[in-house]
């Protein structure tokens, strides 16, 4: 009876047992218990507390922030990480090397050490916050700080999506288009951008869902005050601090489904959009 | 001209932009990279020796630094074994046999990537916090996880778990099971197979894997910054050493600190490089 119901398919390969079981047992002690004790806890609240530390202006404020800085740093990282994509595969130049190599160092870098140093450059006496004061912009303690930090970790996905699409293109295909009397804008328009367009979206959709939970980077340069420059996981941290584990708890569940449902978007727009290419 | 000896990839004069065009783009890409990229580093290295190495050394070497040199270290040698053989498992199950809910077992991995590292700490708390799960049977055996070593521990672990197998399952999918059988076949037993075959296969993405996986505990700061209770000398970690630092205006001994950290990035950066011409990885991995 047992071996009529064929969960995988016969292989003289040994280990299945082991991997498998090591690998669903670690899996489930270190993410999955703790992950769904976060949702159960936050569903003990009940749902008029669980609406009340939704709508709670300070709540609602600290969304708007990291959702919206969220996504325009997406947008800064795609049109930015395209140029750097670009022009790291199709250029040359002195200190492009050192260049491409040290895109991946907002990877690298510890959160904590990106977000002191942004603040310190930023701030109103520092060598890039004193410059910008005099033209009357103010980056550290406000949103446009957020913004900053939010850039600074996003940067290298776009470009790495991006580049390994573009060294594949064949120029075979620009050669064609150019003989064939085309305008060098339309031969980006029309033959360069329709197959680089889903490695920009993904990279920037990766960017996007890195930015609405990152951390470190933020609290130095943001000035985190409450309903200005308060962003999500911060907030759950203040929440943690005050030992309200409910709210904390609620609050997290709600960054959880929030950009579950915005990358879920995402990739359906991005499917029809492929869709669209094809038809 | 440069242009002459650009290598194949870029493509010949005729197809590329006008000189304008070309000269803005490198700019703005430069630009960018300095402002970035470049001025950021530099700024850690300035304020750590504003007032000189004597100050610098004299930040380093304080106590409760080494105390959270001491940590970090222990950490990232107790969590990156772990989650080597983790992502070595997980890869050798789902790249050598097929199963259901493969899929789905992949995507599970990725889990402590996508979610904030805020909630990788708090899932932590939540079970062992003293109003938690665990809380009160914990505190009646006296037994600390959370704003304690362990609770640091716990949830670097989660936060670096993904590290080692999504290095691994690609690489392995790629290289298949023919090697394997057929040592198997040979009549030789799974760990003959698994150390003569399978491992000098994968040794370059599994290091890969290992020093992405290692910068990571290292340097993580939002999941410890949660658990660890910011006990100078005790559960400090570096990053949360740097917090402290800084937000006791103390800039000269955060910025020393930070300094480290940023050394340890630049060699992972440095290896990460050497890796990938090694594996002839083709597209660097994002975290």
């Amino acid at each position: 009876m047992i071996a009529n119901v064929r969960y995988r398919s016969w292989t003289i390969l040994p280990g299945f047992g082991l991997a498998l079981g090591i690998t669903l047992t670690y899996l489930g002690l270190i993410v999955l218990v703790p992950l769904s004790g976060l949702l159960m806890h936050a569903g003990d609240a009940g749902p008029a507390k669980i609406w009340a530390e939704l709508s709670s202006p300070r709540t609602l404020a600290a969304f708007r922030l990291s959702l919206g800085m969220a996504f325009l740093a997406a947008v800064c990282n795609a049109l930015l990480g395209f140029v750097l994509a670009w022009v790291l595969v199709r250029y040359r130049f002195a200190g492009r090397r050192l260049m491409d190599a040290m895109i991946d160092l907002p990877f690298a870098l510890p959160t904590a050490v990106a977000g002191i140093s942004l603040a310190q450059l930023y701030s109103t006496n520092g060598w890039l916050g004193s410059v910008l004061a005099q033209v009357g912009i103010t980056v550290a303690f406000t949103p446009l700080g957020v913004l900053i930090a939010l850039i600074f970790v996003g940067l290298p996905f776009v470009v790495r999506t991006v580049q390994p699409v573009l060294e594949e293109l064949d120029p075979e295909i620009e050669e064609a288009a150019l003989l064939l009397g085309a305008a060098r804008w339309d031969i980006i328009r029309r033959v360069v951008m329709p197959p680089l367009r889903p490695a920009v979206m993904t990279g920037a959709t990766l960017a996007f869902a890195r930015a609405i939970g990152e951390y470190g980077s933020v609290i130095f340069i943001a000035g985190n005050m409450p309903g200005y420059s308060e962003i999500v996981p911060l907030l759950i941290v203040i929440k943690l601090e005050q030992y309200d584990y409910l709210g904390a708890a609620v609050i997290a569940s709600g960054m959880l489904i929030a950009s579950f449902i915005l990358l879920l978007a995402i990739n359906l727009l991005q499917a029809r959009m492929r869709r669209w290419q094809g038809g | 001209m440069a242009r002459a000896n650009a290598s194949s990839v870029a493509p010949a004069l005729a197809l590329s932009e006008s000189r304008g065009v070309r000269a803005t783009l490198i700019a703005v890409a430069l630009v960018f990279f300095i402002f970035f990229l470049l001025l950021p580093l530099i700024v850690v290295f300035a304020e750590a020796l504003r007032q000189g190495f004597h100050a610098y050394w004299s930040g380093l070497g304080d106590p409760e630094t080494l105390a959270a040199i001491r940590l970090t270290l222990l950490t990232a040698i107790l969590v990156v074994p772990i989650n080597t053989v983790f992502g070595v498992a997980a890869a050798w199950a789902i790249t050598k046999f097929t199963f259901v809910g493969k899929n789905l077992l992949i995507t599970l991995i990725d889990v402590p990537i996508s979610v904030s590292p805020v909630i990788g700490g708090m899932v932590f708390v939540l079970l062992f916090g003293l109003p938690g799960v665990f809380g009160p049977w914990l505190a009646a055996h006296d037994i600390k996880i959370i704003f304690a070593v362990p609770g640091v521990i716990i949830a670097t672990l989660f936060v670096t778990l993904p590290f080692v197998a999504r290095e691994l399952i690609p690489l392995m999918q790629k290289q298949g099971t023919d090697q394997e059988e057929a040592a198997i076949m040979l009549g030789a037993n799974g760990l003959q197979t698994f150390v003569r075959i399978t491992l000098p296969n994968i040794r370059w993405g599994l290091l890969y894997g290992v020093l992405l996986c290692n910068g990571r505990a290292i340097g993580e700061f939002g999941a410890v910054a949660v658990v660890s209770g910011h006990i100078m000398g005790l559960t400090n970690t570096m990053p949360l050493h740097v917090e402290v630092l800084y937000n006791d205006f103390n800039f000269v001994a955060a910025f020393a600190v930070a300094s480290l950290l940023v050394m340890m990035a630049f060699a992972t950066l440095v290896l990460k490089t050497v890796l990938e011409s090694r594996a002839a990885l083709k597209s660097p991995s994002l975290p």
